[in-house]
Formats: structure tokens, sequence, C-alpha cells
């Protein structure tokens, strides 16, 4: 098999689509690169959704650990508290557990055991948590004059949220929110090791990596092919969010621009 | 086993009370409670040693000898830019494999063969990792040997990041003075920045603290039996044939258990830590350390 009749079989294998036997001998480096880069696809796939989604809660998570009523802002802090206070692994192992439950009193559907719903949940969940955590500090932090002046324009309630209290906040958490997804996209390799099983061997990039590390007993291949694809997946992500705090920034002299500082994290 | 629970004798007929008190002593049971001890020995010896590892990361960082710097800067960026559990399945393998090859030139110089053969990787017998022949106790700490040197190498690259800038954060003036004494570089390194940097590292090590807790259900992958493995086997259905308990799937609240287990260990590092910080910022020249000097 030519390297391309390889990439032609194997490219979607992940999502199912293709030459369904995985090679079993004789594997070649371009299989491997193949397959780990399919495998690719659900760790963007999963990274996507669950940071758009995570945003989203985590504003409101946020909002609601910096409110006043205790109604709100209890809630919140255990949300907060029980996500990032527990390994994800753990989470994972439990929340397909609860949907298996779940589903055989007929209260989950069907799609909630398998990995592309039950684990996007999870990660979504887990993001939300930790996202909410950076925004409620830069809540904190939104300087007094700021919010002074949007009162002196006669500005309150959701306007003021919208122009001034929401912008600041995202300017002040950017770099921080940053090296959230990227930490998120990393954890994404979490997904078929702990609890979701890998339909029909539709795996993500770890997954086929340690398929390969398995098969051939030589860990110094596939490996490094995976952690070249994350370099350069975190570094695409570095990018789009730098081009997004650009455009926050966008008000300010050159040498006031908080600069984007790139700190990865590890598991959570 | 105990005297105590003599009643246990034939579980079928106990009330529920009765039930539990015997279910939750089984020698497996008690496997499960030792295997906690697993995890906190492998943070307890972890810890240090990732922290060894990133001291000698940061110097190596910041030395002037080009060649370990770059070793030390491509340490620090190379392990925090993939994703860590690549790296505990890698370096189990790789670990293994090197230490075998290294005992196999030393043990065996006239192997001919070579060593990958095809999918298989063969050394001589004499060089096994651990021997063939040895016990299986010694199998288990071979494993789990591998996982400390793994979790060190990882979160070492980690706090050397944190060590990393904590030394530069040591105020420039503070070394000046060093100099102006006549202190050698050696001796501003420990006389001057090693005492005074910890308290700008401690923010950076405690998250880092934080992150290793959570980073103990990964010993899993890495084939120790620790408290996910007996929670996995403890709660999957167990037939009346096989046990004196049987019980349907409850992994559900095994799991339960160790999330409960993960947040009150989080909630109480983060106190410890709390009051760690409080005592190093005493008399500093930072805010914290002014702020005590105000309100004292």
């Amino acid at each position: 098999m030519t390297c391309w009749e390889t990439i032609q079989a194997y490219a979607f294998r992940s999502v199912g689509w293709g030459e369904r036997l995985l090679p079993r001998d004789d594997f070649t480096l371009c299989q491997q690169f193949t397959l780990i880069g399919s495998g690719m696809l659900w760790n963007i796939y999963f990274g996507v959704f669950a940071l758009l989604l995570g945003f989203c809660l985590a504003t409101v998570l946020a909002l609601g650990k910096n409110a006043g009523s205790r109604w709100l802002r209890k809630p919140s802090e255990w949300f907060i508290l029980v996500f990032r206070g527990s390994p994800l692994f753990i989470q994972f192992f439990l929340a397909y557990l609860i949907f298996l439950q779940l589903k055989t009193v007929g209260l989950a559907p069907e799609a909630m055991t398998a990995a592309w719903a039950g684990a996007l949940v999870v990660l979504f969940l887990n993001t939300a948590a930790y996202s909410a955590e950076i925004f409620y500090g830069a809540l904190q932090s939104i300087p007094k004059g700021d919010v002074e002046a949007a009162d002196a324009y006669g500005l309150s309630g959701w306007p003021r949220f919208r122009r001034v209290v929401w912008p600041t906040m995202l300017r002040l958490a950017w770099p921080a929110y940053t090296n959230e997804a990227i930490f998120l996209f990393h954890a994404t390799t979490l997904v078929f090791f702990s609890g979701f099983p890998a339909f029909q061997q539709r795996g993500d990039a770890l997954y086929y990596a340690n398929y390969f590390a398995d098969k051939t007993f030589n860990p110094f291949v596939p490996y490094p092919i995976l952690a070249g694809y994350f370099i350069l997946l975190t570094l695409i992500v570095i990018g789009l969010f730098g081009l997004v705090n650009r455009r926050l920034n966008r008000h300010l002299p050159d040498a006031r621009r908080s600069k984007l500082r790139v700190r990865p994290q590890i598991i959570r | 086993m105990f005297d105590i629970f003599s009643f246990c004798a034939d579980p079928a007929v106990l009330d529920t009370g009765k039930w539990f008190a015997c279910y939750l002593t089984t020698g497996k049971h008690m496997a499960f409670y030792a295997s906690f001890g697993t995890v906190l020995l492998l943070l307890a010896i972890t810890a240090p040693t990732a922290l060894a590892f990133g001291f000698g990361g940061a110097a190596a960082a910041r030395s002037r000898i080009a060649p370990l710097r770059w070793l030390g800067k491509i340490y620090i960026s190379g392990v925090r830019g993939i994703p860590d559990i690549a790296f505990f399945l890698f370096f189990v393998i790789a670990l293994d494999q090197g230490f075998e090859w290294l005992r196999h030139q030393w043990l065996c110089p006239d192997w001919d063969q070579p060593i990958r053969q095809g999918n298989d990787f063969v050394v001589c017998a004499a060089a096994k990792l651990p021997l063939n022949t040895a016990d299986q106790s010694v199998h288990e700490w071979y494993g789990f040997a591998t996982a400390i040197l793994t979790f060190a190498i990882v979160f070492g690259a980690f706090s050397a990041n944190v060590l990393f800038g904590a030394m530069r954060a040591v105020p420039k003036g503070q070394i000046e003075t060093a100099e102006a004494y006549g202190m050698t570089s050696r001796q501003t390194f420990w006389r001057v920045i090693v005492p005074q940097m910890w308290v700008y590292a401690l923010p950076g090590l405690s998250n880092l603290w934080m992150v290793l807790i959570k980073a103990t259900p990964l010993l899993f992958l890495l084939g120790v039996e620790d408290i996910v493995y007996w929670a996995r086997e403890l709660g999957g259905t167990k037939q009346p044939r096989f046990t004196d308990y049987p019980h349907g799937d409850w992994r559900l609240w095994y799991f339960l258990a160790l999330l409960v287990f993960y947040l009150a260990f989080t909630k109480v590092s983060e106190i410890v830590l709390d009051r760690i910080m409080r005592r190093l910022t005493l008399g500093q020249a930072t805010t914290g350390g002014e702020a005590q000097r105000v309100a004292a």
C-alpha cells in the first residue's frame, strides 16, 4: 500500500469512514502518522465544543459567584469546588457510571454513554468550572474607576454589564483563559482512557498512539508523532487566542497591552 | 479475620447493618483501604523527588554553560507542551526498555543479535528487569518505582519552571548587594537567591501540589493497584457463585467515595498551604509581608 492509499483508507478512520480494519503488522511510519492524525479529529472536536459551551456557562458561574445573594453564590461556589477539587479522570469514570444508570431507568438518551456526547458533557462542565474561577478573579480586579465612569454616564444593569464590565473582565482574564484552553485540549486525551469505550476502535490521537506502542513495543515512534501534533495544535490555539487578545486590547496603546504569557499546565 | 466479626461466618442470614459491617471488612476491602496508603506514599515520595528534579532543571536552565542551559530549557518546555498522560504512557515503557538496554550492554557484551527484532524487544535473560525468577512482589515494587520516576520527571519539569521564575523574582538589589560584598556567583546563589526564592515559588508550588494530587488516579493507567483499580474491582457486579457478598453494580458508589476523598484532600491541602504561605511571607519585602507588618 502506498502512503497515499494509506491516507485515503485511514484519514477519517476515527469517525468511522474508510477502512475498518486497523493495520495488524508491518506498521509503516505513514500509517502511524495518518491514524494518529485521524484521532486528532476527536481531540479537536472535544476541545472546540467544550470551550464554546463552557465559555457561556463560565460567565454565568462567575457572575453567580460574584453575586450578593446567597442563593446564587453558594451553588456556583459548590459547582466550582467539586469540578476543580477532584481529578478529571475520576469525573469521567463517575459520569460514565451515572449516565449508564440513568440510561437503564430511561432518564438519559442512549447517546450519553457514548464518548461523543457523554465525555463532551464532562469536559464542558469541567472547563466551565476552571474558566469560571478565572473569570471570577478578573471580575474582582476590574478597576473601580471603570465601573464608576459607567455609573457617571448613566449606564446600569444590562448595558453596563454588556459595555463595561464584561469586556474588561474578558481582557483581564484572557491570558489565563488561553492557558485554560491549551490545558483543555491536553485533557481531551483522557477521554478514551477513562470509562468511555472507543466504539469500533474509533479513538482519539492518544488511543491510536497507544495502540501502535502496544503492538510494536516501541514507544519511540508513535508518542513523538503525537507530541508533534499536539505542539502544532497548541501553536494554533495560541495564534487564535492571540488574535482575540489583540481585538480585546485594540483601544490601548501598544506598550500597555497585556501580552499573552503562555504557561501550559498539566492534568487536572 | 477479627474476633468481633465472628458473626460474619454466614453473611447470607445477616441483617443490613451487620452485613455491611462484614462486607466492608473483607480482605479485599482491607487491600482497598491500604491502596489509599499507596497514593499517599506516592505523593510523599514524588513531591520531594520532583522538587529535586525541578531544582536541578531550574539551576541548569540559568547555567552559564550553554549546552547545560539548553538541556534545562528543553526539559522544561518539552514536557510542558505535550499532554502529560502521553508522557505517563511513554515513560513507563521507555524507562523500562532504557534500563534493560543499559544492563544488556553491561551484562551481555558478546550478544550479537539485534535488540529490536521486528515488533519485539529482546535482551538477554540476565538483563531482564526484574529478573524472570524474581518474586511477584518485586515486580509490583518495580512497577511502583517506575511510576514514581515518571511522575518525578513530569512534575519536575513543572516545578523547574516555577523555581526558575522564582529565582528570577528575587529582587535585583539583593543580588547586587551580595556581589558588592564580594560573594562569588556560587555563594550568591546558595546564600542569597535560594533562601529568598521560596516565598515567590510557593504559590506556584502549591498549585502544582494540587495538580499532583489530582494526577494520582493516573497510577491506574501505569498498572499499579491503586484506589481506582480497587474501586473498579470491588464495585463490579458480584455473582453469588463466587462470593459470600453478592451485589449489583456498585461502582458508582465506590467512585463517589473516591470523589469525596479527593475533594477533602484538596480542601485540607488548601488550608495547610495558606498557613505556610502566611508564615513564609512574614517579614518579607512583599505586599503580603507589608500587610502583616501593618496588621501586627
